[in-house]
């Protein structure tokens, strides 16, 4: 390759155009991925003059392929020569930015975003601000809702006639005929207010927020109620009364659900731009409707900003309302008829504890506690054990065992085996909690069954619990317990519980260390080499590899060793394999030491 | 556009009950479920008194019961709890099936002031903000939609509402003072409800006022482009995107010539994309139905079709490769000749790639094509041109596919082109060797051309990277107040690609400055 240091005769432009026309899209697409491999081979001048006008021209193409375009302008300043020269993107951004598929106009709208920083002041004005002004004035509403997207990156930089036009051109774009647009529009007005100075906050976008917010379709009303949250922000305190709060109380008793829904969702930053005056005049009635609304998806979605709003309430008194306007409400969500709504609300109730404290803890939530882990959906009485730790530090877990351990024996039998998965995740947690005896006591036998689930998934979730435990509790108390347990298995009629001994060895051996392993685990992974099912044997290859490292070179050298050899000599196939596998590796690691042996097995 | 163009024919269309199938009745959940969202909004109840029947009413007293009636009917019940208010309930449906009979068989009955009393009590009681769905998966094909429990009151109202639009007595010099726009977008916002039953309504209702109120047409046309491109841009569900279809099926039955640039835009930037909702299967016949009415309106529509459809083709879902191949199929065989070799070459690459489909429902499809009599004899007049497209996959594929019949069907694909032009036949079977080295060889210069680039890259990006740090290094000796000159941004930019200097020192002097 003569001249490959770079002389572009080499690669002749209409090559490499050839490689972005290819037939198959695939390749297509391939080549644009490397698009700036191009374009360094063909330098700054010609990627300015000749590949960008071949690109702006040829933008009809599969969407793949122009969204991986689109993203590829977007890092394509220093290609073109630096910032001096990053207008010349603009072209083919531009139309990228009205194609129909909105990942790819997204994109273009992210790249335009990204490269109008790397634009001086004037050559936004000049170039970038009039692309804007086009794209807001395009016939078909994708070029509109790009429009929407690229006003508040220009504005702060702009001088004030141009941003005077574009307030007018977001203005116009805010009631639009097509809702398409209009949602553009709703869901960027935060952005844009927060870019625009505060006289026009005022004056242009409440209006524009009154209007979005009572638009005919309720897709752009939900959009404004998010909206809310930016323009509340940034106005004082004192005209949010007269100048949000109108529209905000219309949004929370909307007649569609999903802007109630998104009033819930947005409910704790809601809570916190407004302060806590209006909170407790507006925001508490508020919250009580909607944690009453008919609709279960508007109930769920506030019962699971219960806990932040509450603790996000004045200090002064939070108490009082809490104990007066809220569990009044929790209370009834306890028994509610919708799963969702219940376990949306078991995930947080637990967190009032720590804000009522321990007497009020006790005598009002403890019931909705001891209720919800009654319940009938298995969903909502793990979202309580999942969140014991709450309680946990404010009155102890004590109060709960009670109750606690039925309902665990009831989800650790559960029919479903991801609801016994569920469970199985929580018990390290719980026996941290719950403390060693409480656990051998009610727990452990358990633990142990499952070892012998017939789902592969908890028997596995079973034995990584094993490990954790004893990580917990040490390794001595696993010698009490479980290890006698887990090696009696290996005489179990049925192999995949002679399977599951050796699992746990896997896990246990490194927790437990090197005297019980070597002492006790060692001799029965060795004995069972010789089981009949050649299953039980590939895995014992695979254990004495797993444990290797934990035994010392005598072990390995005088036990390990034979038997490996004897499996690596096995009729069965995979048995030959693994063992082979587990003396490569075992004595790869021991290569230091006995570097010699290592060449016979090469 | 005259009302009477307008014709409603799909009942009997082959497709309309496509999806009764076993799976839903595998997967119907044991409890139906209902849902209404409807009566909430009314919060103090009215207890109803029955009023007289309308038959036994004088004359001189029969508009101002059916008003009264027609308001009574403005109470909504609350169907969730079944046992609530029955004596209610019932007073109001016996006083719906009145008003229907009444609206049904006796003329003179609609006057102009019932018109708003009318109009009142159907936007009562059947615009509501739908439910969320109770299956948030809800998938039409597999899963029992969720009904309207309110449907024993809100079908009457429904019945209503169709039979005042029927009625020979109806005025729509009236109606369209009532029947406005918003009316008409709310009645639309109903089409996503999840009940079969009220969608089929709705149906026909929107029919007759698309038929009737001629001001509102355009209204509507362009409320469902915008229904279909939130569906198909935004949020890709909609529930009665097969109904609205229908519809327009019987509105693209009624346009005039030449086609109006709306229509035109109608077809290219919303049915066209419609193909690649994800839940095609469920409208595709009569999304299939409006594309074919397009090319018979106006046959040079075609390309457009063609076209988008090959750009739109399903890259991983073989189920709706086939329905594709389907569509493609009723297009081709009301496709006019010289329509059909402007889009040739494009449509037998696709044609090509989907016979070597490893999926043989794909390939089998595409091959039926040749089952085709007209298709056939489209192919055999532009054997020429179609044969060279498609050949050697099809020497390939009979010779690779794994499945049978596949390989059968393509031996008979192949010896028909041998019969209709053997010449051309034995040039390509002789050349298959060379092109398939020449292809291969084409390869190798890519791969070649494209390692060539990426080492000149790599090696590009090590002189940036070095010549950044130079200039780095160059710059903090001239902090530390040596001097000199940074260079010129100007010199920086003359962009000689090679060897060390221009292009290099571009990048780095960016990072300098």
């Amino acid at each position: 390759m003569a001249g490959a240091d770079g002389d572009d005769s080499l690669y002749p432009i209409a090559v490499l155009i050839d490689e972005l026309r290819n037939e198959d899209v695939q390749l297509r697409l391939n080549s644009i991925k490397k698009l700036s491999t191009i374009a360094l081979a063909l330098g700054v001048e010609r990627t300015r003059t000749e590949l960008l006008p071949f690109l702006t021209d040829t933008i009809y193409d599969e969407d793949e392929v122009l969204l991986a375009l689109a993203e590829q302008l977007g890092n394509f300043t220093m290609l073109v020569g630096g910032p001096e020269y990053v207008h010349c993107l603009l072209p083919p951004l531009e139309s990228l930015a009205t194609v129909e598929e909105t990942v790819v106009r997204d994109k273009a709208v992210e790249s335009l975003r990204k490269i109008s920083q790397e634009h001086s002041p004037v050559d936004l004005e000049v170039h970038f601000e009039p692309l804007v002004k086009r794209l807001a004035s395009g016939d078909w509403f994708t070029s509109r809702t790009s429009a929407c997207g690229l006003f508040s990156v220009c504005y702060p930089r702009v001088s004030s006639t141009v941003k005077a036009e574009i307030r007018q051109h977001f203005r116009t774009l805010c009631s639009d005929d097509t809702p398409m647009v209009r949602r553009a529009a709703a869901s960027k007005l935060g952005e844009f207010a927060k870019v625009l100075e505060l006289e026009y906050v005022k004056s242009d976008i409440i209006s524009l927020f009154t209007a979005l917010a009572s638009d005919e379709q309720d897709s752009v009303r939900l959009l404004a109620v998010e909206a809310c949250v930016s323009i509340a922000t940034l106005l004082p305190q004192e005209d949010l009364e007269t100048l949000v709060m109108p529209t905000l109380r219309q949004a929370a008793e909307d007649k569609s659900w999903r802007v109630r829904y998104m009033v819930a969702d947005k409910f704790s930053e809601l809570q916190k731009a407004v302060g806590p005056e209006i909170t407790k005049n507006d925001l508490v009635p508020a919250f009580q409707n909607l944690l009453k609304d008919c609709e279960a998806e508007v109930r769920a979605a506030a019962a699971n900003k219960v806990k932040e709003f509450c603790e996000n309430l004045p200090e002064d008194n939070r108490e009082q309302i809490i104990m007066t306007h809220i569990l009044p409400c929790v209370k009834e969500l306890v028994s509610d008829t919708n799963q969702h709504v219940k376990s949306a609300l078991a995930s947080v109730i637990m967190g009032l504890s720590t804000i009522l404290g321990k007497d009020n803890t006790i005598e009002h939530l403890l019931p909705l506690f001891l209720a919800q882990l009654k319940d009938e959906c298995p969903e909502v009485r793990l979202n309580i054990i999942s969140n014991l730790d709450c309680v946990n530090e404010v009155i102890g877990i004590r109060q709960l065992s009670q109750s606690l351990l039925p309902a665990i024996v009831e989800l650790a039998e559960d029919a479903k085996w991801r609801v016994r998965l569920a469970i199985i995740e929580y018990m390290p947690l719980l026996a941290g909690q719950l403390g060693v005896e409480f656990f051998d006591e009610k727990l452990n036998t358990l633990c142990m069954a499952w070892l012998i689930d017939h789902v592969y998934a908890i028997r596995e979730a079973a034995t990584c619990n094993l490990m954790k435990l004893v990580e917990k509790f040490g390794a001595e108390w696993a010698q009490n317990t479980i290890v006698p347990k887990v090696l009696g298995m290996a005489n179990d009629p049925n192999y995949l519980h002679r399977m599951t001994t050796l699992f746990c060895i896997n896990a246990l051996s490194k927790a437990c260390g090197q005297e019980i392993t070597t002492k006790q685990m060692l001799p029965v992974v060795l004995k069972m080499s010789n089981d009949q099912v050649a299953n039980v044997r590939f895995n014992v290859a695979k254990s004495l590899q797993k444990i290797g490292p934990i035994l010392d070179s005598n072990a390995l050298q005088t036990e390990v060793k034979p038997v490996l050899e004897k499996l690596a000599s096995d009729t069965d196939m995979d048995v030959k394999y693994f063992a082979q596998e587990a003396i490569s590796g075992k004595l790869s690691y021991h290569w230091v030491l006995k570097p010699f042996n290592r060449l016979s097995y090469i | 556009l005259s009302s009477s163009s307008l014709l409603l024919h799909h009942h009997h269309h082959p497709w309309s009950p496509i999806m009764e199938t076993t799976k839903s009745m595998r997967r119907a959940r044991q409890r139906r479920s209902h849902s209404s969202s409807q009566f909430r909004y009314q919060s103090s109840q009215v207890e109803l008194t029955p009023l007289p029947l309308l038959k036994d009413a004088p004359v001189a007293e029969l508009h101002d019961l059916f008003c009264k009636k027609l308001q009574q009917c403005c109470v909504l019940f609350d169907f969730l709890d079944c046992v609530a208010d029955l004596k209610g309930k019932e007073i109001k449906r016996a006083a719906l099936n009145e008003l229907v009979e009444s609206v049904a068989t006796s003329r003179g009955v609609l006057i102009e002031p019932l018109y708003p009393e009318a109009i009142k009590m159907i936007s009562v009681n059947i615009f509501r903000t739908l439910p969320p769905s109770e299956n948030p998966e809800f998938d039409p094909e597999e899963d029992e939609p969720t009904l309207e429990a309110s449907w024993p009151h809100l079908q009457l109202v429904y019945e209503f509402f169709l039979r005042f639009l029927e009625s020979p007595d109806f005025q729509p010099s009236m109606a369209k003072r009532y029947v406005d726009q918003k009316f008409v977008l709310q009645l639309l916002e109903l089409f996503d409800s999840e009940d079969p039953r009220e969608r089929e309504y709705l149906k026909t209702i929107l029919h007759r006022v698309y038929g009737k109120l001629l001001g509102l047409r355009a209204y509507i046309r362009k409320q469902i482009n915008n229904i279909f491109l939130r569906f198909i841009y935004e949020t890709e569900h909609f529930n009665g995107v097969a109904e609205l279809l229908e519809i327009l099926g019987s509105i693209i039955n009624g346009f005039a010539l030449p086609l109006k640039s709306e229509h035109k835009q109608f077809l290219v930037r919303v049915l066209i994309p419609l193909h690649t909702a994800k839940s095609l299967s469920i409208f595709h016949a009569q999304l299939a139905y409006c594309v074919v009415q397009f090319m018979e309106k106006d046959a040079t529509v075609t390309e457009y079709i063609i076209r988008g459809l090959l750009k739109y083709w399903p890259k991983t879902c073989t189920q709706k490769e086939v329905m594709f191949l389907g569509e493609i199929e009723e297009i081709l065989d009301v496709i006019e000749p010289s329509q059909f070799m402007r889009i040739q070459e494009p449509l037998f690459k696709q044609i090509a790639a989907c016979i070597s489909s490893p999926h043989f429902q794909v390939a089998e499809r595409a091959l039926y094509f040749w089952n085709n009599e007209y298709i056939l004899s489209l192919i055999e007049e532009n054997c020429q041109v179609i044969l060279p497209l498609v050949f050697a996959t099809l020497y390939r594929v009979s010779k690779e596919h794994w499945n049978q019949t596949i390989v059968s069907l393509i031996y008979n694909v192949l010896k028909t082109f041998m019969e209709m032009n053997s010449k051309l036949f034995d040039d390509l079977t002789a050349s298959y060797k060379v092109e398939k080295q020449k292809e291969l060889k084409r390869e190798r210069e890519r791969a070649e051309l494209w390692r060539g680039l990426e080492e000149y890259q790599e090696r590009r990006m090590q002189m940036l990277t070095e010549a950044a740090r130079n200039q780095r290094n160059l710059q903090e000796r001239g902090e530390r107040g040596d001097t000199l000159n940074p260079s010129s941004p100007q010199t920086a930019h003359s962009d000689q690609p090679e060897p060390k200097p221009s292009g290099a020192s571009s990048g780095a002097g960016e990072s300098a400055t």
